[in-house]
């Protein structure tokens, strides 16, 4: 009978989220479902994510990212998701169309780090580790470097929009937000 | 005999006046066509063609329509708001319209469609176009990226405040807003806080200066009721003859439309 019951109760959906040139808004109102995700927790189990630190994605169901794609490791970060990911989806107003790190977009890169960071004795002073990512020349939202599946706008987007989306996808729906849910700001 | 002055949409009858197109019709009964460069002031443009409809099987803009007995005109159909969905898309790759950080947020009727139409995304990449801002005016603030060329500022400034202070210029992705005055800028010019053309942007490009966020975000036009449910509201308001402020009514040619909806 254990067999049995074991067999119907569908396993656990996994599910991996990150920031990329975010700033973790997006996760703090993942975490506005409040009690709910006390329910979530009975139908998924999180892979790499901020919220348990784990540092690398394995296969997963659901991939969630915030955040626009800004330098060489977002990209690397996001690429390990699609490779990862059976869906991806694009949360928030940067990963949806550049946001609020796309504001850079029109400005030459050397130019904002040399004015950032200023010269010191005539030397130019911006980190140059090779430990740090490179910039891009632009920001670019994540359906621009790869394929994403559902996006959902907003800045944040709140934690009922997230709630209502991400349990539409989950049971196997086409994901609707009402026009209370659906926010652009 | 008499033949009687209606038409229907989407299965929904809809009288109309002499001269009407399809689209004053439609807004003065309460039904919705989504638009964006349509304005009761003045006469139809057809640029965006968001208000495209299908007239008896063919496809048109219903802002240029003359309302004609009996056709059958539909519009809120799957296959014409996956299209005028398209249109918005390219509107919002073509131009920088970030809402987060934009004080037209809310009251923007780009936006508000975007909501209607439920689009989630840009969809095409984005041009990123640096089109630069005009904060030259002491009153009024010109903000280029979030142009969307309806040419309502330059019919306002040139039908009604005879000032013909906008225009377009170049073609195609090349076209641009340009000011009438030497060294192009807003500044230079008599455009006034009082002109109709600084009240008529649908977008966030041309928006009074020092009142950015007197009303705060949620509690703005579209924040609580969508396009189409003002256009509804409208018409119940003007049919039970109540008074309402004017800042939140505006009837002209016995239509009402999205853009005659001003900031309160």
């Amino acid at each position: 009978m254990a067999t049995a019951a074991q067999n119907t109760t569908p396993r656990k959906l996994r599910v991996a989220t990150t920031s990329l040139a975010g700033c973790f808004g997006c996760h703090m109102s993942l975490l506005d479902i409040d009690e709910r995700i006390i329910d979530l927790a009975k139908l998924v189990e999180f892979d790499r994510s901020p919220i348990n630190d784990i540092k690398h994605c394995g296969p997963c169901d659901i991939g969630i990212i915030e955040g626009a794609v800004c330098n060489a490791e977002n990209v690397h970060v996001l690429h390990e998701f699609r490779a990862n990911c059976k869906i991806l989806i694009a949360c928030g107003a940067c990963a949806v169309n550049g946001g609020l790190p796309a504001q850079r977009n029109h400005l030459d890169v050397a130019e904002i780090l040399k004015h950032v960071y200023g010269d010191l004795d005539g030397k130019p002073s911006a980190p140059n580790d090779p430990e740090l990512p490179l910039l891009l020349d632009k920001v670019r939202p994540l359906n621009e470097v790869v394929r994403i599946d559902y996006f959902i706008p907003g800045c944040p987007p709140s934690g009922d929009t997230i709630w209502k989306y991400v349990t539409d996808l989950i049971s196997g729906n086409n994901p609707r937000l009402s026009f209370e849910l659906l926010r652009y700001d | 005999m008499t033949i009687e002055r209606y038409i229907t949409i989407d299965g929904e009858i809809v009288h109309f006046g002499a001269g009407q197109t399809i689209l004053q019709a439609a807004l003065a009964a309460g039904v919705f066509i989504p638009h964006l460069c349509f304005h009761p002031d003045f006469g139809p443009h057809a640029s965006c063609k968001l208000c495209t409809v299908t007239v008896d099987g063919r496809n048109g803009s219903a802002c240029a329509t003359p309302a004609m007995p009996g056709q059958e005109v539909h519009s809120d159909t799957p296959e014409l708001n996956a299209r005028r969905r398209v249109l918005l898309q390219m509107l919002f790759v073509e131009g920088n319209h970030f809402c987060p950080g934009c004080a037209k947020s809310g009251n923007c009727k780009l936006q508000a469609l975007g909501y209607e139409l439920e689009m989630f995304n840009a969809h095409y990449a984005h041009f990123y176009p640096n089109r630069g801002l005009d904060a030259s005016h002491p009153d009024i603030l010109l903000d280029r990226n979030r142009c969307i060329m309806c040419e309502l500022c330059v019919r306002a400034s040139r039908d009604v405040d005879g000032k013909s202070v906008f225009a377009l210029a170049g073609r195609g992705r090349a076209s641009h807003l340009v000011i009438n005055s030497p060294s192009g800028k807003l500044g230079e010019t008599e455009f006034a806080l009082s002109d109709k053309a600084a009240h008529v942007c649908p977008v966030g490009a041309i928006m009074p200066k020092r009142v950015g966020y007197s009303v705060p975000i949620g509690e703005r036009q579209f924040d609580h009721d969508s396009l189409r449910q003002k256009v509804k509201k409208h018409t119940e308001w003007r049919s039970s003859g109540e008074e309402r402020d004017g800042a939140t009514k505006e009837l002209v040619n016995g239509s009402v439309a999205v853009n005659s909806v001003k900031e309160g």
